[in-house]
């Protein structure tokens, strides 16, 4: 198996790194190229940009944005948010992404997770799963999927995705840890690489996501700052976790 | 001044792949019989990559090369005899073997993994049984070298500082 990976996830909306609770209030807190570079240099394995803004130009948004980071920023990094075509996802990538993530779309139209991993190859296609209480959550959590959790991230594999990313809604932002226990069935169900995310407070809470799952996305744990990665990668060496 | 012309075939970050050898000063070319060195990216699934190869005459012109070509990712796999992938797939014969689907550990393989000393980033489900493997990650093909084709499984255009010196290495032979 390869290097359990540490994922940086920022925020971005009309080109900017932002920070907000649940979406509200806002905050500029820098650039998404900058943020970038400085995170890959402080040991980042991925990256992850999750467009949070519905503009209307929203597409070439993305994609100015992807261009700027590959520019920059020599590790991969995938691109979600508001892709909901091949055509989207493919603009993208041209422009130097190598993953897209999907959540809504895919459960609004499951068919696209099988068209993106046709034309961009599995590798390439990460599905987005936020759940609650054993159910999935879409449009920013607001709303209830109608699907069972274990049973969408099969149906995502047998659709041809490559890599999961599963967000605890009950644990996001309470710096409690992952849902380690939730971690646990999916990576059981599926044999796809799951990225853990939501709950992460302390080095301890990422070395035990790791212990169950392939990566651990990291967001608030971070404070938007790479200094606290360098510190963070040096906790979790301590504890045993063999990183990059 | 090196000149590397990037084969383009299909959807997919190929632009990564250009950047990187910007970065190291080599100027781009479209020709891709006669650049110095050519490189055959990995884009896409096997059988939509043979096709595009196939659609653009790329796939005679690499036969042809004489001089170096790099092939990367899905780009060693389609240089082998064939693949496994979808349900079977010819490759262009540059390289004698196969590409197999990858049968332990969570498929695709994503992530950074050690070829030698040094980690460089992976994401596949295939890989390659070849007598021309010269370097292994895992157990797995990471390198393999025949005649004038050098394919490497990992991404060094993602792979951070380590990747751009293995390019510039590929580069300084040329």
């Amino acid at each position: 198996m390869p290097l359990p990976r540490l994922i940086p996830c920022l925020d971005v909306a009309d080109g900017r790194v932002v920070k907000g609770v649940r979406f509200e209030q806002l905050r500029d807190v820098g650039d998404p190229v900058e943020l970038g570079a400085a995170y890959s240099d402080a040991g980042a394995d991925e990256l992850v940009f999750l467009d949070i803004t519905a503009t209307l130009d929203k597409r070439a948004a993305a994609v100015a944005t992807a261009a700027r980071v590959a520019e920059q920023v020599t590790i991969p990094f995938t691109f979600g948010g508001g892709i909901r075509s091949v055509d989207d996802a493919t603009a993208v990538l041209e422009a130097g992404a190598d993953k897209v993530s999907v959540n809504s779309a895919a459960l609004a139209r499951p068919e696209l997770i099988e068209e993106l991993a046709s034309v961009l190859g599995s590798q390439a296609v990460v599905v987005a799963i936020d759940t609650e209480a054993g159910r999935v959550r879409s449009h920013s959590a607001t709303r209830d999927a109608s699907r069972d959790t274990v049973e969408w991230a099969r149906e995502c594999q047998e659709r041809g995705a490559g890599e999961l990313l599963v967000t605890s809604i009950d644990r996001d932002g309470t710096r409690e840890g992952y849902d380690l226990e939730l971690l646990e069935r999916i990576g059981d169900a599926v044999s796809l690489p799951v990225i853990a995310s939501g709950g992460a407070g302390n080095a301890r809470h990422v070395a035990d996501a790791l212990g169950v799952a392939s990566a651990a996305l990291l967001a608030s744990i971070l404070h938007e700052d790479p200094q606290r990665l360098v510190s963070l990668r040096a906790e979790l060496k301590e504890a045993g976790v063999c990183l990059r | 001044m090196k000149t590397v012309a990037i084969c383009r075939y299909g959807a997919g970050n190929v632009r990564s792949v250009e950047l990187a050898v910007l970065r190291l000063g080599a100027t781009l070319t479209d020709d891709v019989a006669g650049a110095d060195l050519a490189i055959l990216p990995g884009v896409g699934s096997a059988r939509t990559a043979m096709e595009g190869l196939r659609e653009r005459g790329l796939d005679d012109v690499l036969r042809a090369r004489t001089r170096p070509t790099l092939g990367i990712c899905l780009g060693l796999q389609l240089a082998l005899d064939e693949s496994e992938e979808d349900g079977g797939v010819a490759g262009l014969g540059l390289v004698p073997g196969r590409a197999v689907r990858i049968r332990e550990g969570r498929v695709p393989r994503i992530g950074w993994a050690h070829v030698g000393e040094t980690a460089y980033w992976f994401a596949h489900s295939y890989a390659a049984e070849s007598p021309a493997v010269t370097a292994t990650s895992e157990g797995l093909a990471a390198i393999v070298e025949h005649g004038p084709f050098t394919g490497v499984q990992f991404h060094p255009e993602k792979s951070g500082p380590a990747g751009a010196r293995f390019l510039e290495r590929c580069l300084s032979r040329v």
